[in-house]
């Protein structure tokens, strides 16, 4: 196992790498210039070169790219163009909103999407099946923007159960370690800031969860379906043994693998389904961090932020085939 | 209340007070800032804006979202009146000008300090001014644009004795005062840019009502009440200013009383604000041009018949009804009627299609043109909806025989173009600083601003006669005489009519009733001194 481990870490270079070149020259290439941008139609002729010449946008495209990549193998991933913050440190203070906010969204849709899966192929063909799909479906098709909204519109703004946006009540004190409010809040036993984030962040978490719902939610139960079809399966009731006892202990660890699969790639669409979650509901995250970096032309923003997405997806995916490893005994690395 | 206390002591008070205030706040000069008094002390004002701020050093500031910030924490020498755009004194009580108009000193108010207990002396003042224009300045950490674009006509600046700073400028320049009270030029603690270092964008230090206390970044900024203000305490005890991108959500929040202040409202929503009870929708005048820039480098537009054909192919009093909800006014001069030497005596193109057909057939297109608008893809104060505003423009224009594709970009991406002149006709605007003329007209239609790649004048239009009424404005600091100057300029524009200016639009904030002595300034920065909360 530790073979294949390190045989896969040792992959990921090549990946990693490709994601840089490529996001490098794409946010190079694209037209439209970050001076412009930041001086909007107030730019002088003087103040866009002098700008140019200070940011050194004017180097050749290998040459720029090879000393990014010096930096970046130095753990240096430069600062932004907008304010000269250190693009570490930016997405330091950025990256757990976006964590809490996907980890508690993978929870919902996985938890949710597992138990509903698995009662919908349980009890297969009955309404609580057809009415649960449709659910999903509907979950899956519609905009996340819209529904963010809809769910302000009602459970915020009409019925006061929650807040409305951000992450915290500016009247909360929270002594910010790792910046994870939830994790914080525990670890100070800080009570209030505890429940005033939870608050908070329940409705972002529903929003941002109702695609990989609907995914987990009806792989879970095809997968499960296909299982139960099994002769084994089949062996287990005749032995006597009770619908749940097979279910749980027979069926479900075989047909979690594709389910596991699923909720590995899931990750990288929580990542981007991130962006518009946290533009409605104002979570200061990193999706919001690499739009607004997107529109201002503000590459080493973009580059550094996609950098670590592309780092988060190599490494849940490596988690996700290790796992099969457990989840299945057939399955061996050599 | 006993019926005695009510008819003598306190009428007595009353009166007593009412002779003791004006003692309390002497010690600082009037100005229209100190004309509004504080209804209430105390509480939290909220001020939700689309974005949060991106740095909170107001010399490296460009955008309005960090400006709102800073134009709060921070001074500057002079400053612009509570409701316009003179120019009153700052942290300067008074300057005088030399006879030949090129040196200008200022003398700073005794006893202020910044906010880290530091003094503010003329030496603080030339660090703060240097440190944005010397890029050798050891602490020259960052992009500074505006100090380019303010301080352009400044030799030198120095500290004379404790309280004295005196601009050296390369040629006498009127608009001068008004560029020193722009957002940029406010002063800086030195002691906390040694402090900070490249991270002083972190840790404003200023001498302003609002001292900085936390910025939990991308999502908002708290201050607390400076007590200690040169010109008085603010109102409230606290100001938080949030980001909230999504207008619907901000617009939420406030009807909840999550924030008091918002900005940038969606037009669709300003009858439900005002349907509202608890809020107040503000509208007034607004300093800004939305206008159709046509490139008079290419054909058609080099022939100045084809160009008054379109302006006489727009119909301006539509647009403004359907895209600015009647908020705003149609334009026929480059610059609004909200700044001095604005000349109403130009006669606008009327709207007559037939008329535009009959010119184009005289300029030798007797079947009309052919040709491009450009819409920028991005909402802007003057330009509310890009895209439906651009087909309407397509439309009417296509009656005075001109068959306009539309083509846009996204906003970096049609900034660039525009300014490199690869357009025929090109809609954008223009927002002012400091409500000087000069800043529009020589800005956008001055030949000095049409270089192919930086250009601001994006017609390209190029005419000496303007060129020189707007540089002899700019050397004399004569009111009368460059409000005369600006007049003619205007003429020579409308003559020449390298625009349609389309039209000016008004200007829109929504706050919460109880929120008092709120006015949104002309300029569009959100100053938050003397507002005070209605219990």
């Amino acid at each position: 196992m530790t073979r294949y481990v390190g045989r896969r870490l040792v992959e990921t270079v090549p990946v990693v790498f490709g994601v840089l070149l490529v996001v490098f020259v794409i946010a190079h290439l694209t037209p439209g210039d970050p001076v412009l941008i930041a001086l909007g139609e107030h730019a002088t002729p003087e103040a866009v070169e002098q700008l140019r010449a200070e940011l050194q946008l004017d180097d050749p495209l290998p040459v720029a790219f090879l000393k990014y990549l010096s930096h970046v193998l130095r753990g240096d991933l430069g600062r932004s163009i907008q304010n000269n913050e250190r693009v570490t440190v930016e997405l330091a203070t950025r990256f757990p909103a976006t964590i809490e906010l996907s980890l508690a969204a993978m929870l919902i849709a996985s938890v949710v999407g597992i138990l509903t899966g698995v009662l919908a192929a349980v009890r297969q063909n009955s309404w609580f099946d057809g009415l649960s799909m449709f659910v999903a479906l509907f979950g899956f098709s519609m905009p996340i923007f819209w529904l963010g909204i809809m769910l302000i519109l009602l459970f915020a703004a009409l019925l006061g159960w929650f807040p409305i946006s951000g992450r915290l009540d500016y009247t909360v004190e929270i002594v910010r370690i790792t910046n994870l409010h939830i994790l914080d809040a525990m670890v100070t036993r800080n009570w209030t800031a505890l429940g005033n984030a939870l608050h908070h962040l329940v409705l972002p978490a529903i929003t941002l969860s109702t695609v990989p719902l609907a995914i987990v939610a009806r792989m879970t139960r095809s997968s499960l379906l296909e299982v139960l079809r099994q002769d084994y399966v089949r062996t287990a009731r005749a032995k006597g043994l009770r619908d749940s006892r097979v279910v749980t202990r027979h069926a479900l660890t075989n047909a979690s693998i594709p389910v596991i699969t699923v909720i590995g790639l899931n990750v990288g669409s929580l990542l981007s389904g991130a962006i518009l979650t946290e533009t409605i509901f104002a979570w200061p995250g990193v999706g919001r961090l690499v739009v607004d970096a997107i529109f201002a032309r503000d590459y080493p923003i973009v580059q550094g932020t996609v950098f670590v997405i592309a780092l988060v997806f190599v490494a849940v995916n490596l988690l996700v085939d290790v796992s099969y490893a457990y989840l299945d005994p057939r399955i061996r690395y050599g | 209340m006993h019926h005695r206390f009510g008819r003598i002591v306190l009428p007595v008070l009353v009166i007593a007070g009412l002779l003791v205030a004006p003692v309390l706040t002497s010690g600082a000069p009037r100005t229209s800032w100190d004309a509004k008094a504080c209804g209430r002390v105390g509480g939290t004002l909220v001020f939700g804006q689309a974005q949060d701020a991106v740095t909170l050093d107001p010399a490296d500031a460009t955008d309005g979202f960090s400006v709102n910030n800073t134009s709060n924490a921070f001074d500057t020498l002079v400053r612009f009146a509570a409701n316009g755009t003179q120019v009153e004194p700052g942290l300067a009580e008074s300057w005088r000008v030399s006879s030949d108009e090129l040196v200008w000193t200022f003398k700073l108010r005794r006893g202020v300090r910044f906010h880290d207990g530091t003094p503010l002396d003329a030496k603080a003042v030339e660090f703060s001014f240097q440190r944005q224009l010397d890029k050798k300045h050891p602490y020259h950490h960052g992009v500074f644009e505006y100090a380019e674009f303010t301080l352009e006509s400044v030799k030198s600046i120095e500290a004379v004795g404790a309280d004295s700073v005196r601009f050296t400028l390369k040629a006498s320049n009127a608009p001068f005062l008004a560029m020193l009270a722009m957002f940029s030029n406010a002063v800086s603690s030195p002691a906390a840019i040694r402090k900070y270092g490249k991270d002083y964008f972190k840790h404003p230090t200023g001498t302003g009502p609002f001292k900085f206390v936390e910025w939990v970044q991308k999502d908002h900024v708290t201050y607390e009440a400076n007590k200690d203000y040169w010109a008085g305490r603010p109102c409230v005890d606290r100001l938080i200013i949030r980001g909230i991108p999504d207008n619907t959500v901000r617009l939420l929040e406030m009807e909840k009383g999550g924030i008091q202040i918002m900005d940038q409202t969606n037009p669709p929503d300003y009858a439900r604000i005002r349907r509202n009870k608890d809020l107040v929708l503000f509208t007034g005048p607004g300093l800004n041009v939305g206008y159709l820039a046509m490139n008079v480098e290419k054909e058609p537009f080099n022939d100045v018949r084809v160009r008054r054909a379109v302006n006489h192919s727009v119909n301006k009093p539509v647009l403004v009804r359907a895209f600015y909800e009647g908020i705003g006014q149609p334009a026929k001069n480059p610059m609004p009627p909200t700044i001095w030497g604005y000349n109403n005596e130009v006669k606008a193109y009327e709207y007559n299609p037939e008329k535009a057909k009959q010119l184009l057939a005289e300029a030798g297109y007797p079947n009309g043109i052919t040709t491009e608008l450009w819409w920028p893809n991005r909402a802007r104060p003057y330009l509310t909806q890009p895209q439906k505003i651009a087909e309407a423009l397509q439309q009417q224009l296509a009656k005075g025989g001109i068959r306009a594709k539309l083509v846009t970009f996204e906003w970096g991406t049609y900034l660039s173009k525009a300014r490199n002149g690869e357009h025929p006709m090109a809609i954008l605007g223009w927002t002012g600083d400091n409500g000087d003329p000069d800043n529009f007209l020589y800005v956008l239609l001055d030949a000095d601003n049409a270089k192919k790649g930086t250009a601001s004048n994006i017609a390209f239009y190029k005419s000496g006669a303007l060129h020189d009424l707007l540089i002899r404005a700019q050397r004399t600091s004569d009111q009368a005489r460059r409000t005369a100057l600006y007049r003619q300029a205007q003429e020579v524009i409308h003559n020449d009519a390298p625009w349609v200016p389309l039209v000016h639009a008004g200007r829109v904030a929504a706050y919460r009733k109880q929120v008092q002595n709120f006015f949104p300034h002309p300029l569009d920065i959100r100053w938050f001194y003397r507002v005070w909360i209605e219990k």
